[in-house]
């Protein structure tokens, strides 16, 4: 497995992915990209947030694609193909995560409301990103 | 009251010059329209850019010194695309506490070519620079999630989009200070590029070179000068509340709505719901609005989030033609980001400086007939919106 392009915010374990996020003790306020200290729920003293493991399905919010190459520090592809992002929500933690969407995937695969699943695969120049991608069931063998 | 008495541009384009010559060009004809001189202001506020060296940290400095220094205090601030709104505010504000009289406020940019990219040198920790390095997620990959998620919702169209670029084309072609003067076809719209499905090259607003000015006085001051004014009835400034779940530039992730239930009034709407609250009038009360037209789409949002309409009718309110200059409430009637291209410390003082010709009825050729209420409205990264409510 390459190394990961982010420390602590995605897990990949026997080549299952899963978003890393924070909980707080206090009010269950979920948080991703995982935080420190003090709870962002203004009417919450919590300041002890607990590591978490985010739901790997969600549906899809919204959408879109890059269709020239994002400029750096985005490592783009030569020659380019266009990047695929997804917001997807999570249902049981209530937010929505962007996140760039598996190559074989394009915006005409994609529509608001349908279901996505965690995974991850490479940037151009190698580190490994979480994506979104297609339910294990929906992908044809 | 604090009133605008004068207002100056230098127009927008791309120069290629430092930042502060624009800003002082703006500054000096927006005194001369009040017909007052650099050395009666008390107080400069800059909005600050962040892509052109420590003078633009420090705009409010930079301008008094390329004006000539005078004493008089200054101020410096930034809250990325509504900068030039916050320091209205903080301008308005000292003259509202009787700290001085005169005050002028300024914001001008020098831009690059292509997409907005963080401030350079590696960051790991700042959302901006990880959401390109991550996710190649660039300023359009958001407008278009907003617009994808409008024709998702309310059935909006790419047909929809292109109107309301035509119908800011066509303000913008009447308007000497904006950057494209050509009036557009929806065709041409429609076959340019595709930049970020489902907005195309048309659709998104350009980066611009330009700067924008206004002065403000205490009405005493413009009593005892016998000056004339636009009113400055009220200016928000408003964050959002928590949970914010709408997917906002540069994050990654929204609010959490798990433990506490999204505000009923979400953080578009609350921008212009804060200003009419002050201001003490309504939608209804509007003769022209200048919105934060990023992308066409988000024109569309901006007419549901300040009540033109009910949300999801405005794609039929800009078929209706009634938001395009001879229409019952113009919107951008300068011509907006599509004509103008965004020169972000600017661009929020530009709208003003367009209400103020609009309500003193000197706006020439795009002139809103009667204009008395005017609503400038923007919105920018990290949580930064602004309204501004005008009257004649």
């Amino acid at each position: 497995m390459g190394a990961l392009a982010i420390d602590g915010w995605f897990t990949v374990e026997d080549g299952v992915t899963h978003l890393l996020g924070t909980r707080c003790a206090d009010c269950g306020t979920v948080a991703f990209p995982p935080r420190t200290g003090f709870c962002r729920n203004p009417r919450c003293d919590g300041s002890s947030p607990a590591r978490v493991r985010l739901s790997r399905r969600g549906t899809v919010w919204s959408y879109t694609n890059a269709c020239y190459p994002p400029p750096p520090p985005y490592a783009a592809a030569e020659p380019y193909t266009p990047v695929t992002l997804a917001a997807v929500e999570l249902a049981a933690e209530g937010i929505v995560v962007l996140g760039q969407v598996t190559p074989h995937l394009t915006v005409d695969d994609l529509r608001v409301g349908m279901e996505l699943e965690l995974t991850c695969g490479p940037l151009a120049d190698g580190p490994l990103v979480w994506m979104w991608g297609l339910p294990a069931e929906a992908v044809t063998p | 009251m604090t009133l605008v008495a004068g207002a100056g541009m230098h127009p927008w384009g791309k120069w290629g010059r430092p930042f502060v010559e624009y800003g002082v060009a703006a500054a000096r004809e927006a005194l001369a329209d009040a017909g007052l001189h650099w050395t009666d202001v008390q107080f400069l506020v800059g909005a600050d850019t962040i892509r052109n060296g420590y003078p633009g940290f420090v705009a409010g400095s930079a301008f008094a010194q390329a004006l000539g220094w005078t004493g008089a205090r200054v101020a410096s601030c930034y809250a990325a695309c509504a900068s030039g709104a916050h320091a209205l505010e903080i301008a308005r504000t000292r003259i509202l506490a009787g700290l001085c009289d005169v005050a002028l406020v300024v914001g001008a940019d020098s831009t690059p070519k292509g997409f907005f990219t963080p401030v350079g040198g590696d960051r790991p920790d700042d959302p901006d620079w990880l959401r390109f390095r991550l996710l190649g997620a660039t300023n359009p990959a958001y407008f278009a999630m907003y617009a994808r998620r409008r024709m998702a919702l309310y059935g909006s169209t790419a047909e929809d989009f292109a109107a309301v670029k035509v119908k800011n084309a066509r303000a913008g072609s009447l308007n000497p200070n904006a950057r494209y003067r050509k009036a557009v076809s929806a065709e041409e719209v429609l076959a340019s590029p595709m930049v970020a499905d489902p907005l195309r090259l048309m659709d998104i607003c350009a980066t611009s070179d330009g700067g924008a000015a206004l002065v403000l006085v205490s009405d005493s001051f413009a009593r005892r000068r016998g000056l004339s004014g636009v009113r400055v009835a009220a200016v928000s400034t408003v964050t959002p509340t928590f949970p914010n779940t709408v997917l906002e530039m540069p994050d990654f992730a929204t609010d959490s709505s798990a433990a506490v239930a999204p505000p009923d009034r979400p953080f578009r709407p609350s921008i212009a719901a804060a200003a009419y609250e002050e201001a003490g009038v309504g939608p209804g009360d509007l003769s022209l609005a200048e919105v934060y037209d990023l992308s066409t789409a988000l024109e569309l949002d901006w007419y549901e989030d300040i009540g033109l309409c009910a949300r999801g009718e405005a794609s039929e309110l800009v078929r209706s033609g009634e938001t395009a200059l001879g229409g019952k409430v113009p919107v951008n009637p300068s011509g907006g980001l599509a004509s103008f291209g965004e020169a972000i410390p600017a661009q929020a003082i530009a709208q003003v400086c367009e209400l103020t010709w609009q309500l003193r009825g000197t706006a020439g050729a795009r002139q809103v007939e009667g204009a008395r209420v005017g609503l400038a409205v923007n919105q920018g990264l990290f949580g930064h919106g602004s309204a501004i409510l005008a009257i004649s």
